[in-house]
């Protein structure tokens, strides 16, 4: 049995990416004005610095940019091993999530392999998660 | 009216593994080092810096204050500064060199405290901020995801070597196989490096986070390093060999590990030559950032000494990094040899080899010019340092 996942504090700018999974939505950042994704979210545009930014539900799948197979059991319980990967999002240019590759044993994950999001709930938090979309 | 900048003066504390000396004390002991290295006396210390200011929330990183020290030292500062929002580690020793450059100051004390071992027999005092209930900031991109370490994050960047480069483990081994052969020959990293790392040891080491094994990972130590920091007008109130501090550079792109396509290294590296005349083919040793095997590679690839994707053939056999190879790498063992110094420790033995102090470690030739990194992932800063 896994120790409980640690729990990012919400605010403004993040709570709708740590809580789109209620609805099965993957929410990332988007300006209003100059249409580019801004992400980790904050309360403005990173690239033209407007206001206008609200979340919007992307499509949620993606591909493996890079990965590492973690051995180390860094709290009390947690089983390894298990996959840390870094996974690009379709039709969201220049955004990576760091996650884990789940549903599949370790060494069936590789490089560039299509990805889809899937979302671990905890106390209210919606962990996206990602599996192997092939 | 801007001048040169020179290190007069280096100290270190005992470096170990929970030691009972009292953080501060270990300070003052490098600082007394220091200052007596320099030929200085701290009536002529006129400011103090350091990285990353008292840690309030996890002391066990950094536990001593700038305050605290001019306290005890009876230091009358003319500026002072501990901040943890800049490039990285060296960049205390960089923002000194500005200082004096500028005339603000004479004669800077620098310093880095850890006190990361000792701190987890007194989490209540050393580790407060551990028990939060949330995770804000940088973290809460990975942390929730159980890559809580930064050998998680450096990971990521390795595997991609690994994937694009073809990037082997007896390669990336050469790192640590070279930086526990140095420690053997540094009488202060006893505590840290018992017997030399042989191949085989590390090829059967178990993972951390792939490919870094347990060997390609620094450990918690307790030290403190310090460095002074002069001007050059005030170099006639010193009697040790200055060293110039010839160039140096930082970056940060987004202070993220996992928004940016490279490592900091990469930035900062070529901005390094642009404010020398100096090049790669004039360095004589270089001090790389080394909390991961890894962080040396890109170093290696960011300053130019090859092509990026290729330092772990330079590397290969590990005899190129050598003391007595054509580019020593990390002559004091480095952090994965003698301990988690969080970057002073390479400022540190670069001026050590450049003054030629090094003993049973020292480089042969006569080294003029060194380089010491520190940081790594989103942030890096870089020295240049020279003997004139």
């Amino acid at each position: 049995m896994n120790p409980p996942r640690p729990v990012p504090k919400l605010d403004d700018a993040n709570r709708a990416f740590w809580t789109g999974g209620a609805e099965g939505k993957l929410n990332i950042t988007r300006c209003g004005d100059c249409g580019q994704y801004t992400h980790p979210p904050q309360i403005l545009c990173r690239h033209c610095q407007s206001e206008n930014v609200a979340p919007e539900a992307v499509a949620g799948t993606g591909a493996v940019e890079t990965m590492s197979v973690n051995h180390q059991p860094w709290a009390k319980g947690l089983e390894v091993p298990y996959v840390i990967a870094r996974v690009r999002l379709d039709g969201v240019p220049g955004v990576y999530l760091t996650t884990n590759i789940v549903n599949c044993e370790v060494d069936e994950v590789a490089f560039d392999d299509p990805v889809r999001v899937v979302f671990e709930e905890q106390d209210g938090i919606f962990y996206p998660l990602f599996e192997k979309a092939d | 009216m801007a001048q040169e900048a020179y290190i007069t003066g280096i100290g270190q504390s005992e470096v170990g593994v929970r030691l009972p000396r009292h953080p501060l004390l270990l300070t003052l002991d490098a600082a007394r080092e220091a200052v007596a290295d320099a030929g200085l006396t701290f009536e002529q210390i006129d400011g103090v810096f350091s990285y990353p200011g008292k840690s309030h929330g996890y002391l066990a990183f950094s536990p001593v204050g700038t305050d605290e020290v001019m306290e005890a030292l009876g230091i009358k500062s003319k500026w002072q500064m501990g901040a943890m929002e800049q490039p990285a580690q060296l960049s205390a020793i960089g923002m000194a060199a500005m200082a004096v450059k500028q005339g603000l100051c004479r004669h800077v004390l620098c310093f880095r405290t850890v006190y990361e071992a000792g701190g987890m027999a007194d989490p209540e005092t050393y580790m407060a901020g551990m028990g939060a209930k949330t995770v804000t900031g940088m973290q809460q991109w990975t942390s929730p995801f159980w890559a809580t370490s930064a050998a998680c994050w450096t990971a990521q960047y390795a595997a991609r070597h690994v994937h694009r480069y073809g990037m082997t483990r007896e390669q990336l081994g050469q790192i640590a196989i070279n930086a526990s052969k140095n420690a053997m020959a540094n009488p202060r990293a006893r505590a840290i490096t018992k017997e030399e790392l042989t191949l085989d040891k590390y090829m059967s080491a178990r993972m951390i986070s792939t490919p870094l094994c347990l060997y390609d990972c620094d450990r918690f130590s307790d030290a403190s390093t310090v460095i002074i920091v002069s001007a050059g007008d005030a170099l006639d109130e010193v009697t040790a060999t200055p060293i110039r501090v010839a160039a140096m550079a930082g970056s940060v792109d987004r202070y993220s590990w996992d928004q940016v396509e490279w490592p900091a290294s990469y930035d900062t590296g070529p901005d390094l030559w642009k404010h020398t005349d100096y090049t790669p083919d004039d360095v004589d040793c270089v001090q790389f950032y080394d909390g991961f095997a890894f962080l040396p590679l890109t170093w290696l690839e960011g300053l130019g000494f090859c092509e990026k994707g290729s330092a772990h053939e330079f590397v290969e056999g590990g005899t190129r990094i050598a003391r007595d190879g054509e580019l020593p790498m990390n002559t004091s063992g480095g952090q994965l040899g003698s301990g988690r110094l969080h970057g002073f420790g390479f400022a540190h033995e670069a001026v050590t080899q450049l003054r030629k102090v090094g003993g049973e470690r020292q480089i042969p030739g006569d080294p003029k010019v060194a380089v010491a990194t520190s940081g790594g992932g989103p942030l890096a800063a870089a020295l240049l340092l020279a003997r004139d």
